[in-house]
């Protein structure tokens, strides 16, 4: 039963706080939810159904639209190499089966003990620096078959526990945006008059 | 150029509309309204454009792309999904140009990528968009080769629905009706791209009362519901256009059979009713008048009066006759009481008043069970469905219409989501309305009247009905407790909004049109309670059940046992052998839903059609003629011999059915309306009454969709949905008892039950909620006829 931890119900609420209707804190709470667990559990989604007030089929519909959200567990650490043009062109795929071999598990699949998750991704927007790839969505540039296993090595001998925080994680700090700071969004709903830059633009012209 | 020829001061030949929009559609000139979407305008001037996810009582989500046409605004023509694009002055629409034909080939040719094409299985087959489509709008051939997805056949999604996600276009018809018209969005897109697919939550079935109609608005096999499954080919069935006797909202319907077997209903889109929605209460029933159960001979009680033997019509009616006779001549005209008539068409009701009336000259006649309002209801300004969705503020003082109208409920919620009407709830307990309601007021049994005249003196409810047109949804919310108080409620609302008008949310079948053709006490007769009531002490010497069953309906099962035993003599007409016509000396078989022809009265006054669709059960017969063959018997003169007769004759002697001629109600495609003159004549009380002592929660009955009655029970796919009766406390109140889940017992002046207690924070603290007419319990034995509030002591169980 993962439902989120007392703590985490607190930050959610907080979360939800800042947006005019509820339902807007889905994709957060998801985040939330999967650093918790490291994925995303079913009791996870109809707590967070109840928290923002809609189905658990809604959040469902929501969490599986993502590749990012787990929806069973992973490895502590998710290994994605690129396979996209550029990266392919140098050698990505050579890496992936490297990496393969290394771990002794396919892509797509984590290793017994839990530690790694490999999987291939899309063009992660860094062709400049092909071939490359992230752990738990932290990039590692120019890789090489030695890097791969320097990689595994560190992950294996918790090198990078400092650097890389288990998957789920978004940020080792959380931001805290006290109600007062808040921009105060208005419920969409509610709103009669326009918004005040609308009537600038109208002047402008 | 002179002054007359110039244009500047020419008059206009014709008023311009401000609301029309000029386009051309292939080549024709076309008035089009403004806002109106360029698909909807082309339909209504008579131009067909394919569509799957376009529907018309749903927005527009552009998701199949079927509907793409050359539409030219000035630009040159470009392709455009003319479901989400509203007209605009000027615009060239080509529906039919090469370009457009091509883009709508393609589209098909891309559905039927992944599509199985195993029609000559497929349930649709015959009826589905997308085999039509595809042969009038698709290229005829795929270059497709590729394997395509694959996923477990059909997948339950519920009791009643199943979905075949291979079959599945992805048209969010199904996931827009869950959320936008139910409010059940249960069923939603997941996941991406190719592997896009409609789910429901692990273990979180799509539980809705609404299910039925994803079934039929789907427009291909993906959908399909269990009691239909594989039960017909769509050119085998035979069709009728008729109306949902269920309950009393009147839903139109399509009643289809083959091989003289009801197998089907589905919604039929009435704009003025039920916009083509249906209940799945409504939809499915269709299995109980096809029940082996069925009564198919009348039956008379066996010699040693154990049982019911079969009988002759002769037979039967000689004696049904002989008991009248023997009742009439002991006791007179007054010694005689009909309980029932809600159930048949208006020529039944009719017909059995006239019998009443001039046969047995009684006027102890009463359609109502105790479980609705005083019939004077039906005399303030009626309202129609339409009136209160267009209201600036309607007020409920009704039950949970969810559970006992439900289409009235989707059209109610459509009202207050989309359409910005305040609702303003007065209700003993949360409703499926509460959650859409401006504004819901609680109260404790007996209390409503006083409530209702502290919140409208409120200056912002005051405000609010001050603001506009104000509909009434008026109709009884507790059977625990005397109609008196709602009527005073009513009184004070009509008060504080003088022009309002009324919807009487009466909940059987046919009941507003029973009553109005004359099926309640005109005089001085005796309503359903003093029936029974002179049945128990010995003072009736006949009762006559039409279609009532009382030991399971009336609230009150102490008194209806009593009466049953007290009657001398007991006359049934009725469908099947129940709790109550098991006792009877003479049951006579009524023909049953889909087996008559006639009209009935919805609680708009709306008469609609009621169609034969299948040959009578066995030997019985409509209720009109089982009242022509007993006024033979008993020598008396009849002449409404057929069911034209009496829709003529209502027609001429019931001054509000005067407008429902046989010619109008051919003519009219949402039905005639027939109100009673208008008279504002409620007979208040001002009686608020205190708990008795030792007693310390107010007892609320009230009704859910799925209950025992015989129609739910005999349809398979609908008799497992019952949720069972449970006591429904507040939380706090439910703590000093300790806690959800007890078992605690509930004891009323009559009788004392024991009941699982939930946690329900929509109930009042003080009172104690409990479902209606459920297996488990017989709630109705705590309930009193004759008090007007039911005060109970809840206690644990040591
Ligand atoms: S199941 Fe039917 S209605 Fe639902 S999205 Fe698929 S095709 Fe459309
Ligand atoms: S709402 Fe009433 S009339 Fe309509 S389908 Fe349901 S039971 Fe029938
Ligand atoms: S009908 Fe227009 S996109 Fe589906």
């Amino acid at each position: 039963m993962a439902r989120l931890t007392e703590s985490n119900v607190k930050i959610a609420r907080e979360i939800i706080g800042r947006y005019p209707r509820p339902k807007s804190a889905t994709i957060p709470l998801l985040h939330l939810a999967q650093e918790q667990d490291g994925y995303v559990t079913n009791e996870a989604m109809s707590h967070i159904a109840d928290l923002v007030g809609c189905t658990a089929a809604e959040v469902l519909g929501t969490c599986t639209f993502y590749e990012m959200f787990k929806m069973e567990p992973v490895g502590k650490y998710v290994i994605n190499i690129c396979g996209t043009m550029s990266c392919a062109l140098l050698g990505a795929h050579e890496l992936m089966h490297h990496a393969e071999q290394q771990l002794g598990i396919r892509a797509g699949s984590t290793t017994p003990d839990g530690l790694i998750t490999l999987e291939h991704a899309e063009c992660q927007a860094a062709c400049t620096e092909a071939p490359c790839l992230q752990v738990n969505y932290r990039y590692r540039f120019r890789v090489t078959t030695e890097g791969i296993d320097q990689l595994i090595d560190d992950l294996r001998g918790a090198k990078l526990t400092e650097e890389i925080p288990p998957h789920g994680t978004v940020a080792r700090v959380r931001q805290h945006i006290p109600v007062n700071v808040g921009v105060g969004a208005v419920d969409p709903d509610t709103v009669s008059t326009a918004p005040a830059w609308l009537a600038v633009k109208e002047e402008a012209k | 150029m002179t002054a007359t020829e110039s244009p500047a001061t020419e008059e206009p030949t014709e008023p311009v509309d401000p609301n029309e929009v000029k386009v051309t559609i292939n080549g024709h000139d076309v008035s089009a309204r403004k806002g109106e979407l360029i698909i909807a305008a082309a339909e209504r001037t008579g131009t067909y454009i394919p569509r799957f996810c376009y529907h018309e009582r749903m927005s527009s989500v552009g998701m199949c792309r079927m509907c793409l046409c050359e539409v030219d605004t000035g630009r040159g023509p470009a392709l455009t999904p003319t479901c989400m694009f509203p007209v605009a002055p000027g615009m060239v629409i080509n529906t039919e140009s090469p370009v457009a034909k091509a883009a709508q080939a393609g589209i098909i040719e891309l559905l039927l990528a992944n599509h199985p094409l195993d029609c000559p299985v497929c349930d649709k087959g015959g009826e589905c968009p997308l085999q039509d489509q595809a042969v009038s709008h698709g290229p005829g051939e795929s270059r497709f080769v590729e394997e395509k997805r694959h996923y477990e056949k059909p997948i339950p999604i519920s009791d009643l629905v199943f979905l075949d996600r291979e079959r599945c276009i992805l048209c969010d018809r199904c996931t827009r009706f869950a959320d936008e018209v139910a409010g059940d969005p249960l069923i939603s897109f997941t996941h991406r791209g190719n592997e896009t697919q409609v789910l429901t939550f692990p273990n979180e079935p799509f539980v809705s009362y609404f299910s039925g109609n994803t079934v039929q608005i789907c427009p291909v096999g993906a959908l399909t519901a269990s009691p239909y499954r594989f039960k017909a080919r769509p050119w085998d069935l035979e069709e009728a256009h008729s109306t949902c006797t269920t309950c009393a909202v009147g839903c139109q319907t399509v009643v289809q059979s083959s091989r003289d077997e009801l197998l089907r209903y589905q919604g039929y889109d009435s704009e003025a009713v039920n916009w083509g929605w249906l209940c799945d209460r409504g939809r499915f029933n269709f299995e109980a008048p096809n029940s082996d159960q069925r009564l198919g001979t009348p039956a008379v009680k066996s010699a040693d009066g154990t049982g019911l033997v079969e009988a002759s019509w002769s037979e039967a009616i000689t004696k049904a006759a002989a008991l009248i006779k023997t009742a009439l001549d002991t006791d007179g005209p007054t010694g005689i009481g009909i309980i029932g008539g809600a159930r048949g068409s208006n020529e039944d009701a009719y017909a059995w008043a006239r019998f009443a009336r001039t046969v047995l000259h009684t006027d102890n006649v009463d359609a109502q069970l105790l479980d609705g309002l005083s019939p004077a209801v039906l005399t303030l300004p009626r309202a129609t469905i339409n009136d209160a969705a267009a209201a600036t503020t309607v007020v409920l003082l009704c039950g949970d219409l969810k559970e006992e109208l439900p289409v009235l409920f989707l059209r109610l919620r459509d009202a207050a989501d989309k359409r910005g009407v305040k609702v303003l709830e007065f209700t003993p307990k949360s409703t499926g309305m509460t959650k859409y309601s401006w504004r819901s007021v609680n109260y404790l049994s007996g209390g409503q009247a006083r409530i209702v005249r502290d919140t409208i003196a409120q200056a912002d409810v005051a405000e609010q009905l001050a603001k506009g047109p104000v509909v009434i949804v008026a109709g009884t919310a507790n059977l625990a407790e005397s109609d008196q108080f709602q009527i005073d409620a009513l009184a004070a609302l009509l008060d504080a909004a003088p022009t309002a008008t009324v919807l009487p949310a009466f909940r059987r079948g046919n009941v507003v049109g029973a009553l109005q053709l004359g099926l309640t006490p005109a005089t001085d007769g005796m309503h359903t309670d003093d029936i029974l009531t002179a049945a128990a002490e010995g003072r009736l010497a006949l009762l006559i059940l039409l279609g009532a069953d009382p030991l399971s309906d009336f609230p009150d099962t102490t008194l209806a046992t009593r009466a049953f035993a007290g009657a001398r003599s007991i006359i049934a007409i009725d469908t099947f052998v129940n709790h109550s016509s098991q006792h009877a000396d003479v049951v006579l078989a009524a023909a049953g839903y889909g087996e008559k022809r006639g009209y009935t009265t919805n609680i708009e006054g709306r008469v609609v059609p009621l169609a034969q669709k299948v040959t009578a059960h066995g030997t019985s017969r409509p209720d009109w003629m089982i009242a022509g063959d007993l006024a033979r018997a008993l020598g008396a003169q009849w002449s409404l011999d057929s069911v034209d007769a009496i829709t003529d004759a209502i027609a001429t002697n019931v001054a509000a059915y005067a407008g429902a001629t046989r010619e109008a109600l051919a003519e009219a495609t949402d039905g005639v309306l027939a109100v009673p003159e208008s008279s504002s004549a409620l007979e208040t009380s001002g009686a608020e009454v205190p708990m008795s002592s030792g007693y310390n929660f107010k007892l609320v009955v009230g009704r859910k969709l799925y209950d025992q009655a015989i129609s739910t029970q005999l349809s398979h796919s609908l008799a497992g949905l019952t949720p069972g009766a449970k006591l429904h406390l507040h939380s706090l109140d439910l703590d000093r008892l300790g806690g959800p889940g007890a078992p605690l017992k509930v004891t009323s002046k009559t009788a004392s039950v024991v009941l699982t207690s939930v946690a329900d924070d929509g109930v009042p603290r003080g009172a104690a909620w409990v479902e209606f007419n459920q297996s488990n319990i017989n709630i109705a034995a705590l309930l009193d006829a004759a008090s007007p509030a039911t005060d109970v002591r809840v206690e644990t169980v040591s």
